[in-house]
């Protein structure tokens, strides 16, 4: 019983970091905070209800998503990588303290949006969570929104062209801002989701609260494969599920430490992810 | 290109503003007052400890400020988010300003490493609240060795860490509050740990049962589901928590979660847990802790100090600003004693205020205890009182 209670766990958990490393960049974990807050102030201070809090922080987020590729990560479009990635740290840096300027420091305890109690089976010996059971469930009708937007629609298609090659794309015509900021926009609103729902298992609410799941998640994402939706479904899962079992069969204190050493090995032996497509070198 | 760089500089120079801003703290150095300066997280996950201290310390400070005598306080405090690092930096601020006292640290892991600093730099240091031994120094490991030499400068206001573990083993025993123990601690917190490593050893000496011991890496922590399910498989009917308050409120919500309700038994860092924003009281409903301090007490000095800090701060003062308003009263009368003055070099207030403390005519009556001594080795004498969390609000048990 342990053992299915503990790969439930893993899952939901594992659930999260999917649904960020869906579309990622490396200030997502503070977007993720973010909406976590918008969410808990609604709840809170405006007694709006918490299924409209959650639209509220996906607007915001998402308002935020662009405001952050427009102003952070366009001017650099092209710029070295490494540019951007110091970029990225610094708006994760700027959104962090602003949180500490606005909501101040004192963890807040965010209340479940999840209005349902746990589950309880065999004789209470297996206990299920409402979150765990919210948490897969919406990670599942995300992964195949997104999965049939990417494939069908004219912008999730421009999508996928400018991901796999932006100047090919933009010499077919696709404007390639627009199309990042939308990808951004929808990464954010997405980390919106994600931030309520972790913050709805783990309801501790601090400045830092998306730090590490941005990083687990990000983990993910190249475990999974980068650019691959049921990659990063995959990694995140599976991610989760090493986390929790690291710490239950291996130790308590290593399991961060489990966790990155899985990122080491793929990166090692699969550099492009389990479900990441091998891309030729262009001459 | 043009636009960003001007958003980035307007950006820039709106932090600068703030940050001159957050400087402006202090007032006119006057040089006829006592500089006590003190450290302690303001911000971040510990941050409910350093506001009650800086709280409660002002409050005592104007106090006596208030009383005209000769003895005059001025203070000034310095964040350091639970950091031994930014601890350090900023007890070297406090050292620039001319800091002649040092109230503090807060929090044990930074303590440890500034009263290393304050005991080369010969400033008498009093904690509120580190707890730990190292803070002290000059105590045995478990093999008998001593590897911090007693830092003689250093005293403390709480109970150490032993003190605190030892104690509540001989609480649980002798109330009879569980017969299947489960530990869950931070053994990536000095504080923690070594409460953990006294409750063990006397919980052996006296018998009780511990079925299950599990850990987790640091209070950044939030899934506490293996530690719960390893003590709940066991069968732990009462959950001893020697952690803060932030990762026990995410334990109480995901035993809930569990279906698995034991009791808890936490100690000094569990207090702060009612007043963190939106907590469901109802969760730590029937949580038993060690303090020396409840805000209910009905004595004049409690109530007073009560009152002053509702009005002041709009909360209820936990036992760290208690253990700190006792801190600025301790000070003040060691420094009456002594003979202290405001133009001496703290070197030399450091010697006699340390001759204070360890003689055995000081004794100090406050707010988390009657005729409070201190001994040689810097810890306080003084008894915990248990505590239950009831309808919530602490009572006595």
């Amino acid at each position: 019983m342990t053992f299915i209670s503990n790969l439930i766990n893993g899952i939901s958990l594992g659930s999260i970091y999917a649904i960020i490393a869906l579309m990622l960049n490396f200030a997502h974990g503070d977007v993720i905070m973010i909406g976590a807050y918008v969410s808990y102030i609604c709840t809170t201070s405006a007694g709006i209800p918490p299924i409209l809090s959650v639209v509220i922080a996906m607007a915001v987020c998402t308002v935020l998503g662009i405001l952050i590729e427009g102003l952070a990560y366009r001017p650099l479009r092209k710029a070295t990588s490494l540019a951007v990635l110091i970029t990225a740290i610094g708006v994760s840096y700027f959104l962090q303290n602003s949180a500490l300027l606005i909501w101040g420091s004192n963890p807040k305890t965010f209340s479940s949006i999840v209005p349902f109690d746990s589950i309880a089976l065999f004789e209470g010996k297996l206990i299920i969570t409402a979150e765990s059971i919210v948490t897969v469930a919406v990670c599942i009708v995300i992964m195949i929104g997104l999965t049939l937007f990417t494939k069908n629609g004219k912008m999730g298609k421009a999508m996928r062209a400018v991901s796999e090659d932006k100047d090919a794309a933009q010499l077919m015509g696709i404007n390639t801002n627009s199309t990042i900021s939308l990808t951004f926009a929808i990464g954010s609103a997405l980390a919106a989701v994600a931030g309520v729902l972790l913050c709805s298992a783990y309801p501790v609410l601090i400045p830092t609260t998306g730090s590490m799941p941005g990083i687990k998640a990000f983990t993910a994402a190249v475990f999974g494969g980068i650019g691959s939706i049921p990659g990063a479904m995959l990694g995140g899962i599976l991610l989760g599920i090493i986390e929790i079992f690291g710490k239950s069969y291996i130790s308590t204190e290593l399991s961060d430490a489990i966790v990155f050493a899985v990122l080491i090995i793929v990166l090692l032996v699969k550099p492009t992810g389990l479900l990441g497509k091998k891309i030729n070198e262009k001459v | 290109m043009k636009k960003f760089v001007r958003i980035m500089s307007v950006l820039t120079a709106a932090c600068l503003i703030l940050t001159a801003l957050a400087g402006c703290g202090s007032k006119d150095g006057s040089s006829a007052k006592i500089k006590i300066g003190c450290i302690g997280p303001i911000t971040g996950g510990a941050a409910i400890y350093g506001n009650a201290v800086k709280n409660a310390a002002e409050i005592a400070v104007e106090e006596i400020n208030a009383k005209g005598e000769d003895i005059q306080f001025e203070f000034k405090f310095e964040d350091d988010e639970h950091d031994a690092e930014k601890s350090v930096n900023a007890y070297n601020t406090l050292k620039d300003w001319g800091m002649q006292i040092l109230m503090g640290t807060v929090t044990t892991n930074p303590c440890i490493a500034v009263s290393s600093e304050t005991n080369a730099d010969n400033i008498f240091e009093l904690t509120p609240s580190a707890s730990s031994t190292d803070v002290i120094g000059g105590q045995p490991d478990k093999d008998g060795n001593v590897t911090i030499q007693r830092k003689s400068n250093v005293f403390q206001m709480c109970f150490t860490d032993p003190n605190q573990g030892t104690a509540s083993a001989d609480y649980i025993k002798e109330k009879n509050l569980g017969a299947k123990i489960a530990v869950i601690y931070n053994n990536g917190d000095a504080y923690s740990t070594g409460i953990y490593q006294k409750f063990d050893a006397r919980a052996k000496e006296l018998g009780l049962e511990i079925v299950s011991v599990t850990t987790f890496p640091s209070d950044d922590n939030t899934d506490f589901t293996v530690q719960l399910n390893d003590a709940k498989n066991k069968g732990a009917d009462l959950l001893f928590l020697p952690i803060y308050y932030t990762p026990a409120s995410l334990i109480l919500k995901q035993a809930k979660d569990m279906q698995y309700s034991p009791k808890v038994f936490g100690v000094d860092g569990m207090d702060g847990i009612l007043t963190v924003e939106n907590f469901d009281t109802s969760l730590a409903e029937g949580v038993m802790l060690l303090t020396p301090f409840t805000a209910d007490a009905k004595d004049e000095k409690t109530q007073n100090f009560v009152s002053k800090y509702k009005e002041k701060y709009g909360d209820t003062p936990n036992q760290f600003a208690a253990d700190a308003y006792d801190c600025i009263y301790a000070i003040y009368e060691a420094c009456k004693a002594a003979g202290v003055t405001a133009d001496m070099s703290k070197e030399d207030i450091c010697e006699k205020l340390t001759a204070q403390f360890t003689s055995s005519d000081f004794t100090f009556d406050g707010l988390t205890g009657e005729g409070m001594t201190w001994s040689d080795s810097g810890e306080v004498s003084k008894s915990p009182k248990g505590m239950v969390i009831n309808n919530g609000a602490y009572a006595g048990m």
